[in-house]
C-alpha cells in the first residue's frame, strides 16, 4: 500500500512554501531518515525526510515549485511488499490537504471522551477561612526576640521531621550572619545544618533539587539581596515544577533570610524583593512583623507542601515581643491580621512596615483619628478579604510599604481595593513608600528615602481629608 | 574526604610542551569517538577512571542484553522521527528537540543504574531518557501533543516531564539548571542514606554555565552520589564546540574540583555501559562524583526550526553512515546470528509501538478547562 508524502509544516506558523529541490527521484529505495526534499520557509531552508521505509513512486510536485500548500500531497511512498499488513500505521495521520482546514486536523481527537461544555471555567474552589488558633486562657507569654523566635521555629520542626535541614553561608560554624541559626549546629550536626560556599545560585539549585528528592530544606540567603543570583531557582525550578509536572514533583522548600534595607548598606544590598515573589504563581511569600508571627510561620512554612518565600528583615530581628508558650504555635498561611484595631482608617503594611504604621496610628490617636492596622504577613495568597473586611470598616485606606512604590504590594492593594471595594471607598487609596530612587549611602539621604511614621500619619490624614 | 596525592606531584609539565598542536586544530567540532589514548593525555591528572575504562571499552553484554539495547535505542529513534512527523502536521508545538543520534548515550547509561533507587534529571532534550527508563511511549507522545493524558497532564509539554515514579525527575528548560538540581537529588540520596546515585546530564552548551561549576565544588566538596554527564553533540544549537568553549575536552572540567573525568563514545552503547558500569562502581563506593564527556552527535537541527547551516550535510551523513549507534549494534546483533527476518520483525513491531503511541497522543482528550488552576499549588489556603 502507498503512503502519501505530504508538504510539511516545518515551523509552528508555516501555511505554505517552497519545494526547492528534490534528493530522490522516482524509484528511490528509502529509509527512515534519509532526505526526501529540501524545502524553503519564509525563515530557511529546511531538510524533509523519510519517515517510513520504502519506495519513492510517483512524484506529484516538482522541484521549484513555489506556494505548496501544507499538507499537500508531493509524492507517494509505496511500503515494503512485507509491511503490507500494517500500513495502516506507517499512513501519517492524515492532515487535509488545504491550509483552511489545518485547524480541524490539528484538532483531530482533541475534544475525544468529553461532554461538550458551555461551562466556564471553574476556579478552584477556596479554603475555608482559617483563622489564627485560640491561645488557651492561662498561657504564659514569653518576650522573645524575633531572631529567637525564628531559630526556635527552626529548631522545633528540625526536631519533628528529620527531613528538615538548614542550609546556607555561615550558617553552622559561624552561627548565622545574622546569629538566626544560633545554636543549630550543636543541636543538630554538620549533616542538617550546612555551611555552603558564597554560591548562591548553586546552592538554591541543590536546596530545591533536594526538596523534589524528599527532604525539606530550609535555604537561607544571608540577605535576599544575593538570592538574585538563585532567582531562576527559585522562580523557574522551585515555583513551575508542580503545575508543569501536572502535580507530580513537589518542592516543599524554604528561602530564607533578611529582607529589605538595613542600615546605611547602599543600594545594592537595600531593597524589598517581596513585590517580585509575590507576582509569582506557585510560590508562598511570608513577610511577618512580629515574634509570634515570626514563629507561627516559619513552622507552618516549613511544614508547607509548597515552595515558600519568607522574608525576615535585619531591623526587626533584635525586637522583642510577647510570645506564647505553647507546645507547637503554628499560625494558617495566607491570612492578614488586624494589629490595632480602628474606625477611621486602614493602614495595610507587612514587616517592618507594621511597626512605623502602629507609630502612626498613636499619633493620629492624639489628633482624634483612629487608625487600623492590618499586617498581610502573607503576600501570597495574599488575604484579600481581610482588606476589603477592614475597607468596608473604615472607607478609607493607604498602604504603608518599605519599598518602592512601582508595582509594588501597595499596588496590589490599590487594584483590590478598586475592583472590589469601590463602593466603600470614601477617598484615594493612597500608597506610602519608599522614593523611587535606589537607596543612597549618606545617612541624611538615606532617612529622607525610607518610610518613615511621619509619611504614613501625612497620608492617614489627608484620606481623612485633615490636612 | 580522602583527596588524592598533592595536586603539584602529579602536574605535568606545561600544556603547551605536551601538544604538538592547538586542540581546536587537532579536534573537528563534530568527532565523536576520539579513541584517544591516555598515554597522550597524560597532563590530565584526574584520570585512573578513564584508564580503567580504556583497559576494557566494551561491555560484554549478553544476546538476550544486545537485544534489549537495539530495541530501546530503535524505540528513540522511531518515536522522535513521529514527533518530528507529528510536529510538521501541527500536532506538537512549541519547542520539540529531538534525541536521533544521541540514543546510546541514555540507553547505555540508564541501563546500569538501579531501578526504583536512582534517579535521572536532565535538561529539555528529554523524550530519550524517559523512554531508556521505560517510561509508556503513550504518555510522552500525549504530553507532546498537550493532552490530558500526557505524563504532565499536557500542562509541561516536551521540555518538562517527569515521573517521579520512576525517579525521574525532568525535563528542565532552563540550560544548566538540572545540574545544581541534580545536585540536591544526589545530596537527597546521600541525606538518606539509601545507596543511591543522581546521573544529571547536560549538554556541551549547558556546561559553559556558571552553575554547573558552583554544583561542581559542592559536589565535591561534600562528596555527593552524582554522575554529571556531559553529553557533547558537537554543537550548543549551532554554535560549535570550538567556537563556544576554551577547553573542548569537557572531561577535564572537573579537574579544578578534584572530580575524575571520563572521555566516553557516546555512539557505541557497549562502550557507553562499560563507562557507566566504572563511574556508578565509583560514586556508590562513596568516592564522590565523576564526570563523564559522552561524544556523541545529533542528526537533526537543535529544535523544529533549526535552518541546519552551521554544518554540512556531508557531516551529518558522514555520522550516519559510518557511526550510527543503531546500525552497529544491528551489525552485531547479525553477527551473533540474528536472522534478517528477525530483526526486522523487531523494527516492525516497534514501529507498531511508536504508531500505537501517536495515534493514543492524537485521539486522547485535551486538557479539561478547569485544569489550568490545578496544580499551581498543592495546599489551598
Amino acid at each position: 500500500m502507498a503512503v502519501e508524502l505530504k508538504m510539511p509544516a516545518l515551523s509552528p506558523t508555516m501555511e505554505e512554501g517552497t519545494l526547492a529541490k528534490w534528493l530522490v527521484k522516482e524509484g528511490d529505495h528509502v529509509g527512515p531518515g534519509d532526505i526526501l526534499a529540501e524545502i524553503e520557509t519564509d525563515k530557511a531552508t529546511m531538510e524533509f525526510e523519510a519517515i517510513d521505509e520504502g519506495t519513492v513512486g510517483k512524484i506529484l510536485v516538482e522541484e521549484g515549485t513555489e506556494n505548496v500548500a501544507v499538507g499537500t500531497v508531493i509524492a507517494m511512498l509505496s511500503g515494503d511488499d512485507d509491511d503490507d499488513d500494517d500500513d495502516a500505521e506507517t499512513a501519517a495521520p492524515a492532515p487535509s490537504p488545504t491550509v483552511s482546514d489545518k485547524d480541524d486536523e490539528a484538532g483531530e481527537g482533541k475534544g475525544a471522551g468529553r461532554e461538550p461544555s458551555e461551562a466556564e471555567i471553574t476556579k478552584p474552589v477556596k479554603a475555608k477561612a482559617q483563622r489564627d488558633p485560640e491561645v488557651p486562657r492561662g498561657t504564659n507569654m514569653a518576650t522573645v526576640s524575633v531572631r529567637e523566635a525564628l531559630r526556635d521555629a527552626m529548631a522545633e520542626e528540625m526536631r519533628r521531621d528529620e527531613r528538615v535541614f538548614v542550609m546556607g553561608e555561615e550558617v553552622a560554624e559561624y552561627q548565622g550572619a545574622y546569629k538566626v541559626t544560633q545554636g543549630l549546629l550543636a543541636e543538630f550536626g554538620p549533616k542538617r545544618v550546612i555551611d555552603t560556599p558564597i554560591t548562591e545560585y548553586g546552592f538554591a539549585g541543590i536546596g530545591t533539587g533536594a526538596a523534589m528528592g524528599g527532604l525539606r530544606p530550609i535555604v537561607e540567603f544571608m540577605t535576599f539581596n544575593f538570592a538574585m543570583q538563585a532567582i531562576d531557582h527559585i522562580i523557574n525550578s522551585a515555583a513551575k515544577t508542580n503545575y508543569m509536572s501536572g502535580g507530580q514533583m513537589r518542592c516543599p522548600v524554604v528561602f530564607r533570610g533578611p529582607n529589605g534595607a538595613a542600615s546605611r548598606v547602599g543600594a545594592q544590598h537595600s531593597q524589598n524583593y517581596g513585590p517580585w515573589y509575590a507576582s509569582v504563581p506557585g510560590l508562598i511569600v511570608i513577610a511577618p512583623y512580629d515574634s509570634s508571627d515570626a514563629k507561627g510561620l516559619m513552622k507552618a512554612a516549613i511544614r508547607c507542601e509548597d515552595p515558600v518565600v519568607f522574608l525576615e528583615n535585619e531591623l526587626v530581628y533584635g525586637r522583642s515581643f510577647e510570645l506564647p508558650e505553647l507546645d507547637d504555635h503554628v499560625l494558617p498561611i495566607g491570612k492578614a491580621r488586624i494589629v490595632r484595631e480602628g474606625s477611621d482608617v486602614t493602614i495595610v503594611s507587612y514587616s517592618i512596615g507594621v511597626g512605623m504604621a502602629l507609630e502612626a496610628a498613636e499619633k493620629l490617636a492624639e489628633e482624634g483619628i483612629d487608625a487600623e492596622v492590618l499586617d498581610l504577613r502573607t503576600l501570597r495568597p495574599l488575604d484579600k478579604q481581610a482588606v476589603l473586611d477592614s475597607l468596608a470598616k473604615t472607607n478609607r485606606v493607604i498602604v504603608a510599604e518599605e519599598g518602592w512604590p512601582t508595582c509594588s504590594i501597595a499596588s496590589e492593594i490599590i487594584s483590590i481595593c478598586m475592583e472590589d471595594g469601590f463602593d466603600h471607598l470614601d477617598a484615594p487609596v493612597l500608597r506610602v513608600c519608599n522614593v523611587d530612587v535606589p537607596l543612597p549611602y549618606a545617612a541624611n539621604l538615606e532617612k529622607i528615602a525610607l518610610l518613615n511614621s511621619g509619611a504614613i500619619v501625612e497620608a492617614a490624614k489627608k484620606v481623612c481629608y485633615q490636612d | 574526604m580522602a583527596k588524592p596525592a598533592p595536586k603539584a606531584a602529579s602536574k605535568p609539565a606545561p600544556k603547551t610542551a605536551a601538544k604538538p598542536a592547538p586542540k581546536a586544530a587537532s579536534k573537528p567540532a563534530a568527532k565523536p569517538a576520539r579513541g584517544k589514548s591516555v598515554e597522550s593525555d597524560e597532563d590530565f591528572a584526574l584520570r585512573s577512571l578513564q584508564m580503567a575504562h580504556e583497559d576494557n571499552k566494551r561491555f560484554d553484554a549478553s544476546d538476550e542484553q544486545l537485544l534489549h539495547f537495539y530495541e530501546q535505542m530503535l524505540l528513540i529513534r522511531r518515536f522522535e522521527e513521529r514527533a518530528g512527523q507529528l510536529y510538521g502536521l501541527g500536532l506538537i508545538g512549541g519547542f520539540c528537540h529531538l534525541y536521533i543520534g544521541q540514543e546510546a548515550v541514555a540507553v547505555g547509561l540508564q541501563s546500569a543504574l538501579t531501578e526504583g533507587l536512582d534517579s535521572v534529571i536532565t535538561g529539555y532534550r528529554d523524550h530519550g531518557h524517559m523512554l531508556a527508563y521505560g517510561i509508556d511511549p503513550n504518555v510522552i507522545m500525549a504530553e507532546l501533543t498537550g493532552r490530558q493524558a500526557g505524563i504532565s497532564k499536557g500542562k509541561g509539554g516536551s521540555m518538562h516531564m517527569f515521573s517521579t515514579e520512576h525517579r525521574f525527575y525532568g525535563g528542565h528548560g532552563i540550560v544548566g539548571a538540572q545540574v545544581p538540581l541534580g545536585g540536591g537529588l544526589a545530596l537527597a540520596h546521600k541525606y538518606r542514606e539509601d545507596g543511591g546515585l543522581c546521573l544529571a546530564y547536560f549538554g556541551d552548551g549547558a556546561a559553559n554555565q556558571g552553575q554547573v561549576y558552583e554544583t561542581f565544588n559542592m559536589a565535591a566538596l561534600w562528596n555527593l552520589p552524582i554522575v554529571f554527564v556531559i553529553e557533547n553533540n558537537g554543537y550548543a544549537m549551532g554554535t560549535a564546540v570550538k567556537r563556544s568553549s576554551a577547553e573542548t575536552e569537557f572531561y577535564r572540567r572537573g579537574t579544578a574540583f578534584r572530580i575524575p573525568g571520563m572521555d566516553v563514545n557516546g555512539m557505541d552503547v557497549l562502550e557507553v555501559r562499560a563507562a557507566a558500569e566504572i563511574a556508578f562502581a565509583h560514586v556508590r563506593e562513596g568516592k564522590g562524583p565523576v564526570l563523564m564527556e559522552l561524544n556523541t552527535y545529533r542528526y537533526r537541527g537543535h529544535s523544529m526550526s533549526d535552518p541546519g547551516k552551521y554544518r554540512t550535510r556531508e557531516e551529518v551523513q558522514d555520522q550516519r553512515e559510518h557511526n550510527d549507534p543503531i546500525e552497529r549494534i544491528k551489525k552485531e546483533l547479525a553477527e551473533r546470528g540474528k536472522t534478517e527476518d528477525e530483526i526486522k520483525a523487531i523494527d516492525k513491531a516497534i514501529r507498531a509501538r511508536v504508531a500505537e503511541a501517536a495515534d493514543f497522543a492524537e485521539n486522547s482528550p485535551e486538557p479539561d478547562p478547569a485544569e489550568l488552576y490545578t496544580d499551581v499549588l498543592v495546599e489551598s489556603y
